[in-house]
């Protein structure tokens, strides 16, 4: 507080309790961290986006499954990820569109590795975990995915049970209504087939040999199958991850 | 002669202190603070002494400060504690109002006449929030602080002025609000973003902020700054145009039966602050001040007024009304009714027409940003606080050290949350490098590794392995043994010896990534003689 031109009134002694006060407002407000620099023009202006908007029928993927996606994740549409590997293929998937302004949320998977998530190029920012160990959780869990599908471009579900047929099928439909992608980790548990249907088989992993070297990468293949245009059946040999933890092709 | 200050109504701001601390008791010399949110809210000035600041964690306010008492943020307490004083500053006025726990204004014109002079009206204030506060929070207070002067923005920095001078009150005289708000900065306007620009281009006083033309600012701020503008120059933050607001805009519901209990009333309060909310917003305008007025069995009618400088939006509109009904029903016995409420009505006193939000540009909330945070909101509110979590950077040698959850609290923009490490952070000794494992188990599983012979495996004091692992046994959640995999790769061992120096916390512990013949690799973890699979490379 400056010293300005306005009079000191001191009150009668008797009033003043306590004669040096505290007061919250000597407190000053903490510097907002620092972001990192951005390393390069591209970065900068993926940066400066604020969302992708609403309008656009999809969501940006990372290059390396751009061919597997025909560009991008679908908005409204549900994808089903598989196999061993699966929690890395859908923090690819996601990895991009978060780091573009939209949201992601993980419902029931406490498990979630997050350092891999931000090797994998996601914004942790946009990131939201949802615990669902509560008492009456189980319960919810319809309308907590129904109201993370309404507000967040990305809901990643790993159900721990069987599905309803009708907690499915209003899902789905509420991903489409919104505009939002819900996608769903472990087939089995679902009642019916996702829109897109990505398999990952033949997991092998390089780097260790005995007592020497770490995990560097594994080379898996990802089968994309499913409705629509989805119906032909793609087949893609990622490294997911690759040595810096990015998807990335061979 | 007229001037522009004859329409800023003279004003008188009541400040309580620290008044976090001061409704918990805490007494002025204690080293103490208030934590909402596991961010520092408030500190004594002994803490503050100490280095502690507010929007701190815990953890670092309690590293500058060891033997600071952490207490809890209690707004219900707050908002019960004050309304004593309130009520006993209705000898002064019977128009107090009230923008949060610990802060209240009212016009000086009416009481001036009775009392005959500024001193003696701020003599008496004093005395009636002195008494009331021996009252409310016991001896130990630290009293209050007074301000007056034209409008309600300058008489709040006037009173807050009164607390550094160490004087008890402070008076600015009429016409004097320019002269006194020149030299204060950009930041007392309470808007950090506007202020982030000011300061950057140069403007650091309000002096030199309100000398801008006015064109000029609302051409380059808009509404905001216009409003920032006139309570830079003395004039009161809402332009004139502040209406009336035609009846009907009142919202009203009846509780039968009727309620004495906090939890119920507070839920038919939120819906009605929401209803007003959205009434106003349908008819383009905006609430600055608000009067929620209850009425009990017995007929008697309770009135008060609550006030801010911004607009009150759905969220602030229903805290007030929630702390208002806290004062009234939780409060000594001078301020409760006698019986149950039966009516409550939320009368917007004062309106504006919305100016309407501009949605982030470069940074700042975008509109997926704010969906999102409703969508939160609401999940939070079907399984309770701490369940939506988010993460934050900590740093570690281990996958689950270096990145953990915390609860969603705030807002999701919320400032100070780190989600990667600094850019000039060295590296981490002993960490493992990319790529980190996609599952990270909360609790680890335990496993059998064992050598060509089907023994064990062990590591010795010296990080050597005693065997070449062959086969891996992960035990089953319930003890079910799952089957045996065999080895197919693995490196390591990699020892970790963390906090030697303290014996709760020493942790000795060895890593070693194992890839099985299912394709899985994992990593294994031998803690006090026993391997777990600490992470899988799903």
């Amino acid at each position: 507080m400056v010293r300005s031109p306005g009079h000191a009134f001191t009150l009668p002694a008797g009033l003043l309790v306590e004669p040096e006060p505290f007061d919250e407002d000597a407190i000053e407000e903490p510097a907002p961290a620092p972001r990192s620099r951005p390393r390069s023009l591209a970065e900068a202006a993926r940066r400066a986006r604020t969302g992708t908007p609403a309008g656009e029928r999809t969501l940006p993927v990372s290059p390396a499954l751009a061919d597997l996606l025909f560009d991008g994740l679908r908005r409204g549409s549900t994808v089903g990820v598989a196999g061993p590997g699966a929690r890395s293929l859908a923090l690819a998937l996601i990895a991009e569109a978060t780091a573009t302004g939209s949201w992601a949320a993980v419902v029931g998977d406490p498990d979630l590795g997050l350092a891999a998530a931000a090797e994998a190029g996601v914004a942790l920012a946009r990131l939201a975990v949802v615990d669902l160990s509560g008492p009456t959780a189980s319960r919810q869990w319809g309308a907590v995915v129904a109201a993370l599908v309404g507000g967040l471009d990305l809901v990643l579900v790993a159900p721990r049970r069987q599905v309803r047929a009708v907690d499915a099928r209003r899902l789905a439909a509420r991903a489409r209504e919104r505009g939002s992608v819900l996608i769903r980790i472990g087939g089995a548990s679902w009642p019916d087939r996702p829109d897109l249907e990505l398999a990952l088989a033949g997991a092998t992993w390089e780097g260790p040999e005995d007592g020497y070297g770490r995990l560097r990468c594994r080379r898996v293949e990802v089968v994309a199958t499913g409705r629509g245009r989805n119906a032909r059946e793609r087949r893609a040999v990622l490294l997911l991850p690759d040595v810096r933890g990015v998807p990335a092709l061979p | 002669m007229s001037t522009p200050f004859d329409s800023v109504p003279r004003t008188l701001v009541v400040r309580c202190p620290d008044w976090p601390l001061t409704a918990l008791g805490v007494v002025p010399g204690e080293p103490a603070l208030v934590l909402a949110a596991g961010r520092v809210a408030a500190a004594s000035k002994a803490a503050r002494a100490a280095g502690v600041v507010r929007g701190q964690r815990r953890r670092e306010a309690q590293g500058r400060c060891p033997e600071v008492a952490v207490l809890e943020r209690d707004e219900a307490t707050e908002a019960r504690r004050f309304e004593p004083v309130v009520a006993a500053l209705e000898d002064v006025t019977p128009w107090v109002e009230v923008s949060r726990p610990g802060t209240c204004a009212f016009g000086v014109r009416g009481p001036l006449r009775l009392l005959g002079g500024e001193a003696a009206l701020l003599v008496r204030t004093a005395e009636v929030v002195g008494a009331a506060l021996d009252a409310a929070v016991g001896p130990t207070h630290p009293g209050c602080r007074l301000g007056i002067a034209d409008g309600r923005f300058t008489a709040d920095l006037a009173a807050r002025a009164a607390g550094v001078a160490a004087a008890g009150a402070v008076v600015v005289p009429v016409g004097g609000s320019p002269a006194f708000l020149a030299p204060q900065p950009v930041g007392v306007l309470g808007r950090p973003d506007l202020a982030d620009v000011l300061v950057r281009l140069g403007l650091a006083t309000l002096g030199a902020f309100a000398a801008l033309s006015a064109a000029d600012v609302v051409g380059r701020f808009g509404a905001e700054g216009r409003a920032a503008h006139r309570l830079a120059a003395g004039l009161d933050g809402t332009p004139p145009q502040v209406r009336r607001p035609p009846p009907d805009l009142a919202v009203a519901v009846d509780l039968d039966p009727p309620v004495d209990r906090i939890d119920r009333v507070a839920f038919a309060a939120r819906s009605l602050a929401e209803q007003l909310h959205d009434d106003l917003r349908g008819r383009g305008l905006a609430c600055t001040r608000v009067v929620v007025e209850a009425e009990t069995e017995h007929g008697e009618r309770l009135a008060c007024c609550w006030r801010d400088e911004g607009v009150l939006g759905a969220s602030a509109l229903a805290d007030r009304v929630r702390w208002q009904l806290e004062g009234w029903l939780h409060g000594p016995p001078a301020v409760r009714p006698t019986a149950g409420l039966v009516r409550l009505t939320l009368l917007p006193d004062e309106v504006v027409p919305a100016t309407g939000r501009q949605a982030g540009f470069w940074g700042g909330a975008s509109a997926a940003d704010e969906r999102a945070a409703r969508a939160l909101a609401r999940v939070v509110g079907l399984l309770g606080e701490g369940s939506v979590r988010l993460p934050e950077w900590r740093g570690g040698r281990d996958p689950a050290d270096q990145l953990v959850l915390v609860p969603l609290t705030g807002g999701v923009g919320e400032v100070g949350r780190v989600d990667a490490p600094p850019a000039d952070a060295p590296p981490w000794p002993g960490v493992l490098p990319p790529p980190s494992p996609a599952a990270v188990h909360a609790d680890p599983v335990p496993a059998e590794l064992l050598d060509a012979r089907g023994r064990p495996v062990r590591v010795d004091g010296r990080g050597v392995l005693s065997a070449a692992p062959v086969a891996l046994r992960v035990g089953g959640r319930e003890g079910r043994a799952a089957g045996k995999a065999h080895v197919v790769a693995w490196a390591g061992p990699w020892p970790v010896d963390e906090r030697w120096w303290d014996p709760r916390r020493h942790r000795r512990r060895v890593r070693l990534q194992v890839v099985a013949d299912d394709g899985m690799a994992r990593l294994l973890v031998l803690e006090a003689g026993c391997w777990r699979v600490a992470a899988t490379y799903d």
